[in-house]
């Protein structure tokens, strides 16, 4: 007989990261085999292949890797960030730099993370960081 | 086991078809046009392809719709789908078919309506879910990251990726069949409308239509065709990611590997290679294999293209039909490199004939840098 024990349970990777964002939570699986986070989300961890995955809450700190504006006319809203930020806890996600404008934001820059909520569903965004951490 | 490939396939027959705008045509119109383009240039009928291979943006199983099309009943389909590299994979995948008896002749083949279509089933790929919310353009702003990211660590410039784009040109002036045929200098780069930081339109290859088609057969008949035979010496492919978020470095594509795998099967240096054909869908493309692939150290890609140096009379012929920047790009490109080695390595290539190539190099690009395939073709004289 083939194993089918239940290596997880309760809902998905992708619906518990949403459900954590919603409640205003910025929440990433870390493997307790080899300690590492990742993201996206996944039932098993992309670095060990564990599947021993905790919940942990994460610092929010991170740093901007790579950076683009989009350009936009003014009358379609004009330009916007969309940015890559590895985060302190090591993953990288996309995200976009808001509260400055977008061609001021460096490579290098520290970034703290808030989620927004203008839309249905909430989602990361980062300010730069401008005090000491 | 790997070398039992070497040399055991060849290219016999080559056909475009619709390159530019082809007007009120389907993407299968213009496949069935290069396909029979290349059976004519091979000398051989429909009746003898019984290996397809291809892949579609359009086509959920495009081995499938491209079979009942031409209205041929292969026996043996590959669609395997990794981006604008597909076709230059399917070399790879073709000479195992072939190798193992499970076809005899093989066709790869592309066709797209990407320009004329104007809009319609514009989308190439499935929503990157954890990417939407930030609404990036897809897919420059992938590549605007890594551009980004080269410039932050090496110090390559706007300027030198301005370069890529004028010397693709100046290959496209030489190419009566070359799209964008207008002077274009370091300074029109710069000065052309930005996008996605730091890539300007004129960073961004074209949206054309065309198709292309390859014949390739087993090396012991490749004498019988009325073209001089171009032998399959190695492909090597890699992905390491599919999303921007998950490429391990930004600075450094998988063509790492597949460029290894590629002259290891071929037994063969980058000393050794006479043209150059890479997928330039954005002018960091250009710098990025040209150092994954060892023609320069990582970082020094931008020096390596300053001044013409990869132009007509620099010191490496890359990008000879003017690339995907100046020439075709119809939403995939991989089978228009594979045709442009092989035309070169033929000869006849008129004003932009490469002096007399017994190797090329061909390096496919699929996804955002996600898949990388390379491909060495030689002429008899390196069999």
């Amino acid at each position: 007989m083939p194993s089918n024990s239940h290596r997880f349970s309760g809902v998905g990777p992708d619906q518990t990261y949403r459900d954590y964002l919603s409640n205003q939570q910025f929440l990433l699986p870390q493997c307790q085999s080899c300690n590492e986070f990742h993201f996206f989300p996944r039932v098993v961890c992309p670095h060990c292949g564990g599947f021993d995955l905790e919940w942990k809450a994460l610092s929010g700190l991170g740093e901007v890797h790579s950076t683009t504006t989009i350009r936009r006319k003014p009358e379609r809203g004009g330009n916007y960030n969309v940015c890559l930020v590895t985060l302190d806890e090591g993953p990288r996600l996309m995200s976009r730099i808001e509260g400055t404008d977008s061609l001021t934001v460096n490579i290098g820059d520290r970034v703290k993370a808030h989620i927004n909520n203008e839309s249905d569903e909430a989602f990361v965004v980062f300010n730069l960081l401008t005090e000491a951490p | 086991m790997s070398n039992n490939l070497r040399g055991s396939s060849a290219i016999v027959g080559v056909g475009l078809a619709g390159c530019g705008e082809a007007h009120g045509r389907m993407p299968l119109d213009i496949l069935a046009e290069a396909t029979h383009n290349a059976l004519d240039d091979a000398g051989l009928k429909l009746s003898d392809v019984d290996g397809l291979f291809t892949g579609s943006s359009y086509h959920f199983m495009p081995t499938l719709s491209t079979a009942e099309y031409l209205g041929i009943k292969p026996r043996f389909s590959d669609g395997s789908m990794v981006g604008g590299s597909s076709f230059v994979a399917h070399t790879l995948n073709a000479a195992m078919a072939i190798k193992t008896g499970q076809c005899d002749v093989a066709l790869i083949c592309y066709g797209s309506n990407q320009r004329t279509a104007g809009g319609k089933l514009a989308t190439m790929s499935e929503q990157q879910i954890y990417e939407a919310p930030y609404k990036p353009r897809y897919p420059i702003s992938s590549y605007a990251l890594a551009a980004a990211r080269h410039m932050h660590q090496y110090g390559t410039t706007r300027e030198q990726l301005a370069d890529v784009a004028v010397a693709a040109r100046q290959w496209a002036q030489l190419n009566p069949a070359a799209f964008a045929q207008d002077d274009l200098t370091r300074q029109d780069v710069l000065n052309s409308r930005m996008i996605s930081d730091p890539l300007s339109l004129l960073d961004c290859c074209l949206v054309t239509d065309g198709g292309g088609a390859v014949i390739m057969v087993s090396s012991e008949r490749a004498k019988d065709f009325p073209n001089k035979p171009v032998y399959l010496l190695g492909t090597g492919t890699a992905h390491w990611h599919r999303q921007i978020t998950q490429m391990p470095d930004l600075t450094v594509t998988a063509a790492l590997d597949a460029g290894k795998r590629a002259f290891e099967m071929a037994k063969l240096t980058k000393d050794d290679v006479d043209v150059v054909e890479l997928y330039d869908a954005f002018t960091i493309n250009t710098i990025l294999f040209l150092e994954d692939l060892g023609f320069c150290a990582k970082g020094e890609g931008g020096a390596f293209v300053e001044n013409g140096n990869i132009a007509p009379g620099g010191s490496l012929p890359v990008n000879t039909n003017g690339g995907g920047l100046s020439c075709v790009h119809p939403g995939m490109y991989g089978i228009f490199i594979l045709i442009e080695a092989i035309q070169q390595l033929r000869g006849g290539c008129g004003a932009r004939q490469v002096d007399n190539p017994e190797v090329a190099l061909v390096n496919g690009n699929g996804g955002v840098l996600s898949s990388q395939v390379t491909t060495i073709l030689g002429t008899e004289a390196v069999l």
